[in-house]
């Protein structure tokens, strides 16, 4: 089984959605398990790849035995094996979480959900292990419907949210597969493998420049680069909680995934850097995203609004780690995927477990929320202090990988953005926390007794966002351990 | 110099963040056993902490390497003169504060207790985190630590004033530690390739002279628990906070972590060659002296009683960086013993302010006539605190006036001297009228009420607290012995046995 686990990894959660329908029309109640079963056993698996990546290296998987290039090749080395546990794992955590929260936000409708829900991880972790351009525009197509309809059934201006969202990435999804076309022209091959042997000698060709920029732009579309963002912050709004948990922590960051794969393993950093100004492009990009993203998030009045502009923003951080050119801040960069991925659960998490106990979703509706909720609200604080980069939380370490890479880099001007924006991203998380902890109703304190009584969420909510929360605050002191183990391994040849 | 692994540092951080720990769970429910593990806490980690001087004496450095994250991220902590001079006046003063904060909670029927006791703690070991702290991370770890536990303390009262005050405090420590610190870390890394503190510096022939000069800038600006103008004003705004808070951490943990941090930047990150060859030192010791004058001069125009002693602090704590800025061996001694004297005398000033509002509930000075006959032992305690701050002989605060003004002339620097006359007068003429109108004026009509007859003091857990720190501000004039022992070791850590 082992050596069949890069298409297990796939197969498993589709064959299970599909089945999970029979099973919900035979007992409604079994969903919910068999989603929470399945996505844990996609994690196993995804730890065992991880393990058998480590320990020998990039695998290679023929699909049904074809060899490449008529066959479609899974391709796992450090990164994909990295993204992959990173999707599976929060899959898993939000999948336990979604029980009650969807019981309340979609009541009767969960068999369609969870179906619908390991649809979504079976794309995006079919996106982290394929090694064929085109097998990705079929799984991102697959991640993308899943989350169109996943966001659609939310509140009542979801379905409008949704349906921006399938203009922008079925624009984006269209301009990726055009990129595919162009490179299949010139090369006749699909392979990952075949195209980086084939496209350093096609270097001057504009067919490969037009592939590129289709690439590219198709790319920033579905992973929210500004300014192409503009379809997520009310996708994610409005989309039911747990549908932008695990939305804005691995949608975002697996769309950044393929951003490097085209960049760094289809193209040759050679192409993608020197031959297209690539690294200026996307740098001023990146700052303004991060500028952006935060002095936008500064106007919202809504949590979960708030939390997405801030997720605009960390992906400039990521794409800005990207383009550097050089090993740190690329490193930081991808340290930067993983805690991202914790921190946004985080924060969504907690943004649903408040809508779940007090169905409020205005920052101003948290007022002393901390006695009823307090666990939940040092969750927020946790991931508030990461967003914001105090050590030891783990957003420090990234930052500061990715400050150093700058500076590495010599571009001082990039390096005040990252701190301009942890400024305003502490302006904001300052302003959400004296509302928690300093605000709403005077309490009987001076009796010294316990006053309002301790109301958190159930245990299968509270359980995920401890979970997220202790990881934020964990994950940060084995940062060196991550990079030695995985991280170095993906940093591309040539930085 | 031997270096002797040790977990004693780690001892001392985790007695304060375990009593943290346990009053949060002890809670309301058992306010004496709470209050049983602050001063449990307290005693230990002094005790602790004194136990580390023989070996420190001796020159061993204690090391203790917790984790090493990344590389250039490692938590470590390193036991030198210098750390562990700070570590002891700020524990043992701690220990004193202690029985102050009870007393003064318990009277004022404080809401909001166990937080209160628990952030205490918590910035106690983050405190010592700093003291500690054998590279500029962990430092910057701790500091940012501290501002986060202090401010409950400061918004203590929830209050719109409470809520503004705490609100400055943080948009300056975080703000500035954020924007300016953190960047003159990462600089300091790309270029010197490392974080850790050597005697010598870590920067010298690193990196461009312009380059060093912005590092040294930021640095300067990113430490503004320092207090230093303009990045002063938080420190007044943080004086709604209960008054043990302010005078623990706002004349002792927090402004301290400030200088001392400075200290180390100019001892230990860039070394003493390195800033008198670019000339930085000298541009420090003017920045400190207008620092010393202005907010001198503020703080004669405050009639609000702790907001006088607030700016009296901001101008106080730039003789420490005064003294490490003229770089010669009796300045820096100068400024490292300010770190400790300072802290005696101001600490028993406000003292001295809190038991005055919890036993005549006055804030302002323009009250206070005639408060020493009611209060006589507070009262007391307040003319020797103040007459340290002046740096009157036989307290404290003059020797290491004294010091630094030897440095001045050592360093050729003759107007410091005269700034340090300026900053002395003007020290006591916003601490004489105090005295003299305690003393000496009647008090306005109707002023104390009935209680104006007799003695009419703070409870005893506040005012014997006040007097012990009062004798130490004297006793220290008379044998400032370990603290002096410490300091020299330290400037002799970083010049070489001059």
């Amino acid at each position: 089984m082992t050596e069949h686990a890069p298409v297990l990894i796939i197969v498993i959660p589709l064959m299970a959605a599909c089945l999970n329908i029979l099973l919900g029309l035979w007992k409604k109640e079994l969903s919910y398990p068999w989603a929470v079963l399945v996505t844990a056993v996609v994690f196993g698996l995804s730890l065992l790849l991880m393990q058998t990546v480590l320990s020998g290296g990039t695998v290679h998987y023929r699909l049904g035995g074809w060899a490449p290039p008529w066959g479609i090749e899974y391709v796992i080395d450090h990164l994909n094996a990295f993204l992959a546990v990173i999707v599976s794992f929060i899959g898993c955590i939000v999948a336990v979480y979604s029980r009650r929260s969807i019981e309340k936000e979609l009541p009767g409708k969960q068999v369609y959900f969870y179906s619908i829900y390991l649809l979504l991880i079976t794309g995006l972790l079919g996106i982290t292990v394929t090694g064929d351009v085109f097998n990705i525009y079929v799984f991102l197509e697959i991640s993308s419907l899943a989350g169109y309809a996943l966001i659609a059934v939310g509140d009542d201006r979801a379905p409008m949210a949704s349906f921006n969202y399938v203009i922008m990435g079925t624009i984006g999804a269209c301009f990726y597969l055009l990129g595919v076309g162009y490179l299949y022209m010139v090369t006749g091959t699909l392979n990952m493998g075949d195209l980086s042997r084939i496209l350093p000698g096609l270097s001057h060709s504009r067919v490969v420049y037009t592939a590129f920029a289709f690439f590219m732009v198709g790319t920033a579309i579905k992973m929210a680069f500004f300014p192409l963002h503009i379809w997520l912050p009310a996708a994610y709004t409005h989309a039911p909680s747990a549908v932008s948990a695990i939305a804005a922590s691995t949608m975002t960051k697996v769309g950044a995934y393929v951003m490097i794969r085209i960049m760094y393993t289809v193209f040759k950093p050679a192409f993608s850097l020197e031959v297209i100004p690539m690294s200026a492009i996307l740098g001023w990009a990146s700052a303004a995203a991060m500028i952006a993203g935060s002095v936008l998030a500064l106007g919202q009045k809504d949590l979960k609004r708030m939390f997405s502009f801030m997720l605009v923003a960390e992906v400039g951080y990521i794409v800005m780690g990207v383009s550097r050119g050089n090993s740190t801040a690329f490193t930081g960069a991808v340290l930067h995927i993983l805690n991202d991925a914790f921190m946004m659960a985080c924060l969504f998490l907690v943004a649903g477990a408040v809508r779940y106990r007090k169905n409020a979703r205005n920052i101003t509706d948290l007022a002393g929320l901390h006695q009823e909720m307090p666990l939940t609200m040092l969750a927020l604080f946790a991931a508030a202090l990461s967003m914001v980069g105090v050590p030891p939380t783990a957003g420090f370490f990234s930052k500061w990988y990715l400050i150093l890479g700058t500076i590495k880099a010599g571009e001082w001007i990039f390096a005040a953005a990252f701190l301009l924006s942890s400024l305003l991203n502490a302006v904001m998380f300052y302003r959400v926390l004296e509302t928690v902890y300093y605000t709403g109703e005077p309490t009987p304190k001076r009796q010294g007794g316990s006053s309002a009584a301790v109301n958190e969420v159930p245990l299968t909510m509270l359980g995920p966002i401890l979970v997220m929360a202790v990881g934020v605050l964990v994950l940060g002191l084995f940062s060196g351990r991550i990079i030695d183990t995985v991280i170095r391994f993906t940093v591309p040849e040539g930085f | 110099m031997d270096t002797v692994h040790s977990i004693q540092p780690v001892l001392v951080l985790a007695t304060s963040l375990a009593a943290a720990i346990l009053i949060m769970v002890t809670g309301d429910r058992n306010r004496n056993l709470r209050e049983a593990w602050t001063l449990v806490a307290a005693l230990l980690k002094f005790l602790i902490v004194l136990s580390m001087v023989p070996a420190v004496l001796d020159r061993t450095i204690l090391e203790c390497t917790l984790v090493s994250i990344a590389p250039g991220l490692t938590l470590q902590f390193r036991v030198d003169s210098l750390g562990l001079f700070f570590a002891l006046a700020a524990s043992f003063l701690w220990l004193v504060t202690s029985f102050y904060s009870i007393g003064y909670v318990r009277s004022q029927q404080e809401h909001a207790q166990t937080r209160y006791f628990a952030c205490f703690a918590g910035a106690m070991s983050a405190t010592m985190g700093v003291a500690f702290a054998g590279n500029l991370f962990t430092t910057f770890l701790f500091y940012e630590i501290i501002t986060i536990c202090t401010f409950p303390l400061v918004a203590h009262k929830e209050t719109a004033d409470a809520m503004a005050g705490g609100r400055r405090y943080l948009t300056y420590l975080l703000g500035t530690s954020v924007a300016f610190q953190l960047t003159a870390i990462v600089l300091t890394y790309s270029f010197a390739g490392t974080l850790e503190y050597a005697d010598a510096g870590i920067l010298a022939g690193r990196a461009p002279d312009s380059v060093l000069m912005v590092i040294f800038v930021l640095f300067i600006a990113g430490i503004s628990k320092a207090a230093m103008m303009p990045f002063h004003s938080w420190l007044p705004a943080a004086m709604v906070a209960p008054t043990p808070v302010s005078a623990l951490l706002h004349a002792v943990a927090v402004v301290k972590t400030g200088v001392f941090v400075v200290l180390r930047v100019v001892l230990h990150v860039f070394g003493v060659d390195l800033l008198g060859d670019l000339g930085l030192g000298t541009a420090l010791v003017y920045f400190a002296s207008f620092t010393i004058i202005t907010a001198s001069v503020i703080a004669l125009r405050q009639d609000n009683l702790k907001r006088r002693l607030a700016y009296s602090t901001v101008s106080q704590l730039s003789y420490v960086i005064l003294g490490a800025a003229l770089l010669t061996p009796s300045s820096i001694t100068g400024g490292i013993m300010h770190i400790a004297l300072h802290a005696f005398g101001k600490i028993t000033l406000f003292f001295a302010a809190g038991a005055i509002y919890v036993a005549a509930h006055k804030t302002e000075i323009s009250q206070l006539n005639g408060i020493g006959k009611q209060m006589p032992f507070t009262m007391a305690a307040f003319t020797l605190g103040s007459l340290s701050m002046i740096g009157m002989p036989p307290l404290g605060g003059f020797l290491s006036k004294w010091w630094i003004a030897l440095g001045a002339i050592e360093a050729k620097e003759l107007l410091i001297l005269i700034v340090i006359a300026t900053s002395t007068i003007l020290n006591a003429a916003y601490f004489l009228p105090i005295l003299y109108a305690v003393f000496f004026k009647e008090p306005r009509l109707g002023q104390h009420g009935s209680a104006g007859e007799g003695i009419h003091e703070a409870p005893l857990l506040m005012v014997v607290p006040l007097m012990l720190t009062a004798l130490g501000a004297l006793a220290l004039f008379f044998a400032p012995s370990v603290f002096l022992d410490l300091a020299r070791g330290a400037v002799s850590a970083v010049m070489g046995g001059q």
